[in-house]
């Protein structure tokens, strides 16, 4: 029993730990695809938000600046695909390969200008980085120090996610945004200005993105590496088009993908199978589910499109 | 000039131009970290045309996103997406080198055969994702990224059996056989210098033309833009709309699986450990973009892509990070991405050229 409880719990905490960055990146996704811009970038965003973070979290020494900063950074970016899309009708799939070049090509190029020509960053002090909550009340090991003893991003991620969906669907804002995806044209008729909604979704997207990637730099991995993103932005992507564009879905999506990423890691300290089978778990599950029971696509029906208002 | 010469001479001049910028941001970058753009791009450019075996070396590095660009070329022709060249590369590759170290066949034969089961392994590897698109509507970008995923972590499963992994350590599978490599003949070998010459951008440029002249004259290629350009009407004009789909996504990964084949019979000759995904795939879909979806237009650009991608293996010499040239291809690609605001003046210059003829 104790074997299964202490499991159980090493389970939730590496879900808890997974999650986060596929969260963030893919709420952030959800607005910028509802409002009918696509986002491929997501890769380059976390990335060029994963190194911001760790690099100001080595020179401030303050975690929770250094994750806003992450943001920014990303936001930036987010900026620029919105430039792309909105203001230069530029086709979004080709502007978002464009960030996923730029986004890990700068980072890895800043951080070898200023770190010794290294592509990786030193160590982040366990003091700069994100905080962990109830320090001390659990015993180490135990399963509250699993399951509770957590970053406190891995919980607030949750909060957000509801926030969004509240944005989503109980706030004017969600209405537009999301009829903005759906028929630009008519929103404009009715006097919603549709390249600001699509501005603001886009740079959140950017900026969620950069969260995430701020994320596995300042509280898994605890370092700048090239290799610290790689895949988990597209992984973000999946996430968003399985849950169905829709906040609820994307955060079971991820909890999905971050609860397969918690077995395989569990799986392969037992070191039965090997590890490349288990890696690919996540990727096979969500075929399955996909071939089961999602069926159909529910893309926004603008999505992708380039809007021109008329004169 | 006709319309369509017009067209193709616009989108070369915006080629041009997206990378006189490129350079320009990488400039700007390459300055603020205190280097001299004046001597890294002296050095790219020195490391691509300083001696006649660096011309081959880039040819060499050309081939294999030559494919895979030609794949994704292929695929926005006819209105799919094929994101998933980089799972499509790696299974053909795979399937190279487990053909090149099973199988045991005379010289030439061998390598066609290793070539053809990679054409054949991109081919199914797309084409799932073509069905399950057509069959259960599932959007093919979200499939090929979970089918690149797959084919990495198969590829890295499959070096490490026992039958396939080098003997005595080291992260790569066995060598492929003598009989299966693509490799220029000895003395061609000794005349351009260069070790991993080898036949594969041979066989991409041909294979560019054979899919220009596919695309634009015959009925196939037809079919399969009228589906790209507009679904319903060409459904409405009696082409069957799912069978051009999967059509197109068949040969676009069969190319890709190709560009694998390539890499591993020519360059490579052993498969290695995969550490994060290689990038061929991604770096054709930049290549597609930069030649405009033009399948000649895709030799030119991954002549380029080529040069840029050797040349940066070698700037660390000059102590400048190889990242540069993922700044400037990521400016090139972002340029094309907004090019309709050059449209206009472009328009104009066209016009007046055609007006002087």
């Amino acid at each position: 029993m104790d074997v299964i409880i202490k499991n159980l719990g090493l389970l939730i905490n590496a879900t808890l730990v997974a999650t986060p960055p596929l969260l963030l990146a893919g709420l952030g996704s959800c607005f910028s695809e509802r409002s009918g811009v696509v986002n491929i970038g997501i890769e380059g965003m976390m990335t060029i938000g994963a190194f911001t973070g760790a690099c100001v979290a080595l020179f401030t020494g303050n975690g929770w600046f250094a994750f806003l900063c992450g943001g920014l950074a990303g936001a930036v970016f987010g900026l620029l695909h919105a430039i792309a899309c909105i203001q230069f009708l530029a086709d979004q799939t080709v502007a978002g390969t464009a960030i996923n070049f730029l986004g890990p090509g700068l980072a890895i190029f800043l951080c070898k200008a200023m770190f010794d020509n290294s592509s990786d960053s030193p160590a982040i002090e366990l003091s700069s980085k994100l905080p962990k909550m109830f320090n001390g009340v659990f015993e180490a090991g135990t399963f509250g120090y699993n399951v509770l003893g957590v970053y406190s991003v891995s919980y607030l991620v949750f909060i957000i996610a509801a926030l969004c969906w509240f944005i989503f669907f109980k706030t004017k804002f969600g209405v537009y945004l999301r009829a903005c995806g759906e028929h630009p044209e008519a929103c404009d008729s009715i006097g919603i200005n549709v390249y600001v909604v699509r501005y603001a979704c886009v740079i959140l997207s950017g900026f969620m993105a950069g969260l995430g990637g701020a994320f596995v730099t300042l509280a898994t991995v605890s370092q700048f590496r090239p290799s610290v993103i790689v895949g988990q932005g597209f992984i973000a992507i999946a996430a968003v088009i399985f849950g169905k564009f829709n906040p609820k879905g994307v955060t079971f999506a991820c909890l999905l993908f971050g609860f397969c990423t918690g077995v395989k890691s569990l799986v392969s300290a037992m070191n039965i199978i090997s590890p490349n089978l288990i890696s690919m778990i996540p990727y096979i599950v969500t075929i399955a589910a996909l071939l089961l029971f999602v069926g159909k696509g529910t893309a926004p029906a603008a999505n992708g499109r380039v809007y021109m208002r008329s004169k | 000039m006709s319309s369509k010469k017009v067209e193709a001479l616009t989108a070369g001049l915006m080629s041009v131009l997206s990378i006189i910028i490129g350079f320009a941001v990488g400039a700007i970058f390459l300055m603020a970290a205190g280097l001299s753009p004046a001597v890294v791009y002296g050095k790219l450019v020195d490391s691509v045309f300083g001696k006649p075996k660096f011309l081959v070396w880039t040819l060499m590095y050309a081939s294999p996103i030559m494919l895979t660009g030609l794949s994704v070329a292929f695929s926005f022709k006819t209105g799919v997406f094929n994101i998933g060249a980089e799972g499509q590369f790696v299974v053909g590759a795979l399937t190279a080198t487990f053909l090149g170290i099973a199988l045991k066949l005379p010289a030439g034969i061998h390598a066609i055969v290793c070539m053809l089961g990679a054409a054949a392994a991109g081919f199914v590897w797309s084409m799932v994702v073509g069905i399950m698109k057509v069959k259960r509507g599932i959007h093919e970008v979200l499939s090929f990224i979970m089918f690149n995923w797959l084919a990495f972590y198969l590829s890295n499963y499959v070096v490490n059996l026992e039958y396939i992994h080098k003997e005595g350590g080291g992260e790569a599978s066995k060598d492929v056989a003598e009989t299966a490599r693509i490799l220029f003949p000895e003395s061609m070998l000794k005349a351009t210098d260069c070790t991993g010459g080898n036949w594969g951008i041979l066989i991409a440029i041909v294979l560019a033309i054979v899919v220009w002249i596919v695309l634009e004259k015959t009925v196939l290629g037809y079919n399969l833009k009228a589906v790209g350009a507009n679904r319903f009407a060409a459904e409405f004009g009696g082409i069957d709309a799912n069978k051009s789909i999967l059509t197109a996504l068949g040969i676009s990964g069969a190319l890709s699986g190709l560009g694998g084949a390539v890499q591993i019979l020519g360059i490579g000759g052993r498969l290695a450990q995969f550490a994060g995904q290689e990038g061929y795939g991604f770096e054709g879909i930049s290549v597609a973009l930069i030649g405009s979806s033009n399948p000649i237009g895709c030799i030119f650009s991954a002549f380029f892509y080529g040069a840029m991608k050797y040349g940066g293996t070698k700037l660390s010499l000059v102590k400048a990070p190889a990242e540069i040239v993922n700044i400037i291809m990521g400016c090139v690609v972002f340029v094309i991405a907004i090019q309709a605001i050059f449209k206009p003046g472009f328009k104009k210059l066209t016009r007046k050229t055609s007006k002087i003829q």
